[in-house]
């Protein structure tokens, strides 16, 4: 790995430097990562008395469970609706803001603070607004003929996390796609009008396909925060209710394990979660390896 | 742009507005909310225009909080909530810097292995590891601290690959010449790099402090005593009781006051934001 | 002030690559030393380690008759300019010039006296309170020389401290340099590709290669009586010619030592009118005629052989592309080499 030509001499100096973010990660991060593997290959007895080493079986367990199962896919669900939806809003507003010169600035701040809202509070602000009783979103949907209400419709409730984590995400996406598209070679439009295409060909012809290396970052983040940065908006919102409609894989690994204290279970849904993570990270640092050769 | 066809232009200013719109309007209807007096959400619409009672209802929230829902004053709160974000900003720096500083400048035996060890925190978000870490913080008798709050979040592998990836662009012959100047390791850093890392060390404390800010899950897994509730934890439980009690002038003028501090950051302070979340994140 | 005295150094890299191999040099106080050599030749691994940015992996470096192999560069009292000129970019002018003496301990009236002298002697006055960003090229160059002078150190270091300048500026900051290393009198290694620049600076040349040294002498005897076929092509521009000895031999008389098979022959050693004495005739044909202003370059294939070959010849020279010449070169100007040792054979 990289270091510098000359480098410094001393010999228990960068030790020094490195024990704090060390000692933190192993106390706060592998041990008790470690923990929770380890804790995955056990069973405890409900007094929590005794532990006994049961191999695979909460793992058998958990892919047996019709319940884990339909979060599995809940989450999917949830996840690429929302990878989908506020990737599409954020590159079209991107783009917007891209043709437009003196007003740039000004739309970018308007659209850029909601990445500092708490997905707590995000989730209340969509809760509110769909409020079943007093909320303006179910008065204008009843205008139209739907009636809404999370509490009891799975799908209503499904439908409000996705718009609520989605909304949060706008701005975050569409910083990443400003940055692309301000990356994009001027030259390359400007060959391309001259070649006779119109703005909407040189958008789908140059400018997307040009995007690809942020569009795939892009996802891979999106998906990552939709499974684990969401937590506070689903327990803002719905509390992964009605009956388990919108429980995720993360918001059941803390059901499970802090309110439920099933151990065991919660544990095995970590390691699951663990290899989630590890696969995106490495999807997404194989991808920067690459974009450097570019 | 190339061509000049004002209706394309007219397009992208009303995609925008309705962009604008879309992120503003939840936010507003909470303001609006705020400044309502509590009989107001007894009919069957939300008010839409701001109501002459916000002095009133965020001064009660500030002082006295809503005491049925186990809330403490929203100033505690508030304060919590800062030295939580600022001293989990300051720390993620600190420890990052240093940790960054010993990698690039220094050869050493298992360079390689810690280097790792700090990258391994990437794969494992609190999220996933939530019952063992707070076992952890629980038998260090940390739970309902300040320091049971922050350091367990302090470690950074994003922090220290920014600090990482500058140090390599700083020129080989800067840390030379300063040598043969006469400055050691600590000197040439004092010196030399921390002032190169000024910018840098700016952008990550604004990303770093909207990260202390939001943290929910953390703060609710580790405190239960309500003198150490941060305003994004505690606005939960004012929430939760709310939708009993209609009382959302209060929980709106809370949800202000939880987004203020960041939000403003984020507009004060935009180009140092726009740098640092682009660059810690690629 | 002081003596560079290298003795048996070598510096063997981690991965096992040798990039000095077993290399003697002694510089006498108040000498201006140039390492020139093309890229890799260890010229300035060679520097570095004089400077104590390198390990040393065998034999000594001594400064001032001390060795100083295990001193840290700012103990070794030697002052270095960079080629990127390394200045720190927050710091203003003055507080770059400071920084050294301020580390040392230096007492605030000596470094102000210091640092006014140096900006008086290199007219940096004007800018001492601005910051490295806001000065030219030319003038980072003197304040990295600046960082060098107020140090007063045994000797200075300068590793290719002109190749970032343009040519115009380095020509006259080449004229600075040396001026200024006359007037102060402090024993100097100067590192550059440059051969020019290495020629007009030196009291003393070292022509390195493959970790090697391949020559040490004044510039102009290098130039004049080149020991190897390496200096012989690396030093003059352009290169010197180098022709097989069995295509000269019906060309004149020869009286070459034994063991020679490669002539050299410089470009402005070849005439166009016969000379006195003995000497060789050629035939070619012009291929282009290239005015540089004050003399000309003729590019030539020989007759025979069709070798390419240059000549240097007074500017006005009546000669045109296409045709004939005859060309001339006394036989002391030949230089006589050995292929397979690659060294001058008289």
């Amino acid at each position: 790995m990289q270091a510098k030509r000359t480098v410094f001499p001393n010999k228990g100096l960068p030790y020094l430097l490195l024990v704090p973010q060390l000692a933190v990660t192993l106390i706060f991060f592998i041990w008790p990562a470690l923990q929770a593997v380890k804790s995955s290959f056990e069973r405890e007895d409900p007094f929590g008395f005794k532990t006994t080493f049961v191999w695979f079986e909460n793992y058998r367990r958990l892919f047996i469970d019709p319940l884990y199962l339909s979060t599995v896919s809940k989450t999917a669900i949830f996840a690429v609706s929302v990878t989908a939806l506020s990737m599409s809003l954020s590159l079209i507003l991107a783009v917007a803001v891209n043709r437009v010169l003196r007003t740039n600035r000004l739309y970018t701040t308007l659209l850029v603070w909601p990445y500092a809202v708490a997905p707590v509070v995000v989730g209340i602000l969509w809760w509110f607004m769909f409020n079943p009783t007093i909320g303006i979103a179910p008065y204008m949907l009843r205008a139209v003929g739907i009636s809404w209400n999370h509490r009891v419709d799975g799908v209503d409730a499904m439908v409000l996390i996705i718009i609520a984590a989605s909304w949060k995400q706008i701005s975050y996406n569409f910083l990443f796609f400003v940055a692309g598209l301000q990356s994009v070679p001027q030259s390359l439009i400007e060959a391309a009008a001259i070649d006779g295409a119109g703005p909407f060909k040189r958008f789908w012809t140059i400018v997307f396909p040009l995007l690809a290396p942020t569009t795939f970052f892009l996802l891979i983040v999106n998906i990552n925060y939709a499974m684990f940065d969401t937590f506070g908006i689903i327990d803002a919102t719905t509390q992964g209710g009605p009956a388990q409609a919108t429980n995720t894989l993360v918001y059941k690994v803390y059901t499970d394990g802090f309110i439920g204290l099933n151990i065991g279970s919660s544990s095995a849904q970590s390691v699951v979660l663990m290899i989630i993570v590890i696969a995106l990270t490495a999807i997404q640092f194989r991808y920067v390896e690459r974009r450097i050769q570019y | 742009m190339i061509e000049n066809r004002p209706f394309l232009a007219f397009l992208t200013h009303l995609v925008l507005i309705l962009g604008v719109v879309i992120v503003v309007f939840p936010v507003y209807l909470a303001f609006v909310a705020s400044t309502h007096g509590s009989g107001d959400f007894m009919r069957g619409l939300v008010p839409l225009l701001p109501g002459p009672h916000m002095i009133e209802n965020y001064s009660f929230m500030l002082n006295e909080g809503i005491s049925t829902a186990g809330a403490p004053p929203l100033s505690i709160m508030l304060l919590n909530s800062l030295v939580m974000a600022i001293s989990i900003a300051v720390g993620k720096i600190i420890i990052s810097i240093l940790s960054a500083y010993a990698i690039v400048f220094f050869k050493f035996p298992f360079r390689l292995l810690a280097f790792w060890t700090i990258f391994i925190t990437l794969m494992l978000p609190v999220e996933v590891r939530i019952i063992p870490t707070f076992k952890v913080v629980a038998d260090l008798g940390m739970l309902n601290s300040y320091p049971g709050l922050i350091i367990p979040l302090i470690a950074s592998a994003t922090a220290t690959f920014l600090f990482r990836q500058f140090f390599l662009t700083v020129p080989d012959e800067l840390m030379e010449a300063a040598r043969v100047d006469g400055a050691g390791p600590m000197k040439f850093f004092r010196d030399i790099l921390l002032p190169l890392s000024r910018t840098n060390i700016a952008a990550l404390f604004v990303i770093l402090f909207i990260y202390g800010w939001v943290q929910y899950l953390w703060p609710l897994l580790v405190t239960t005593d309500s003198r150490y509730y941060t305003i994004v934890m505690g606005i939960k439980r004012l929430a939760a009781t709310a939708d009993a009690e209609p009382q959302w002038n209060f929980v709106m003028a809370a949800v202000i006051l939880a987004m203020l501090p960041p939000v403003l950051v984020v507009i004060l302070m935009q180009r140092l934001f726009v740098k640092g979340l682009v660059e810690t994140e690629k | 002030m002081a003596s560079i005295d290298i003795t048996g150094v070598k510096k063997i890299y981690a991965g096992g690559v040798t990039a000095i191999h077993n290399l003697d040099l002694a510089i006498p106080d108040g000498e201006l030393v140039v390492l020139v050599g093309p890229s890799g030749c260890g010229k300035s691994t060679l520097l570095r380690m004089i400077a104590g940015l390198e390990a040393i992996s065998e034999g000594t470096i001594a400064i001032d008759g001390t060795v100083v192999n295990a001193k840290e560069p700012a103990e070794r009292d030697i002052a270095m300019v960079f080629q990127n000129y390394a200045l720190y970019p927050h710091m203003t002018v003055r507080g770059n010039l400071e920084y050294g003496l301020k580390n040392r301990g230096t007492p605030r009236d000596e470094i102000d006296r210091r640092v006014n002298e140096a900006a008086r002697i290199l007219e940096i006055a004007p800018f001492l309170d601005r910051r490295p960003r806001q000065l030219s090229g030319g003038q980072r160059q003197r304040v990295a020389m600046g960082r060098a002078i107020v140090r007063q150190p045994k000797a200075f270091l300068f590793d290719e401290p002109l190749s970032n300048l343009d040519a115009k500026l380095r020509g006259q900051m080449r004229i600075e340099i040396k001026r200024l290393q006359r007037n102060l009198a402090t024993t100097s290694v100067y590192v550059t590709h440059d051969q020019l620049e290495a020629m007009t600076l030196a009291d003393r040349l070292v022509v390195m290669n493959a970790g090697r040294i391949e020559q040490v002498g004044a510039p102009l005897a290098l130039y004049e009586r080149p020991a190897t076929l390496f200096v012989a092509g690396f030093i003059g521009s352009p290169p010197m010619n180098l022709i097989e000895i069995d295509y000269l031999r019906d060309k004149g008389a020869l009286t070459l030592p034994e063991g020679t098979d490669l002539v050299g022959i410089r470009p402005d050693t070849i005439q166009l009118t016969q000379p006195e004495g003995p000497h060789l005739v050629m035939h070619a044909t012009v291929e282009l005629y290239e005015p540089i202003g004050g003399e000309s370059h003729l590019h030539m294939r020989l007759e025979g052989s069709g070798q390419l070959i240059v000549a240097a010849v007074p500017a006005r020279t009546a000669v045109t592309e296409g045709a004939k010449a005859v060309l001339y070169v006394s036989m002391s100007d030949l230089h006589p080499f050995n292929k397979e040792t690659g060294r001058r054979t008289d």
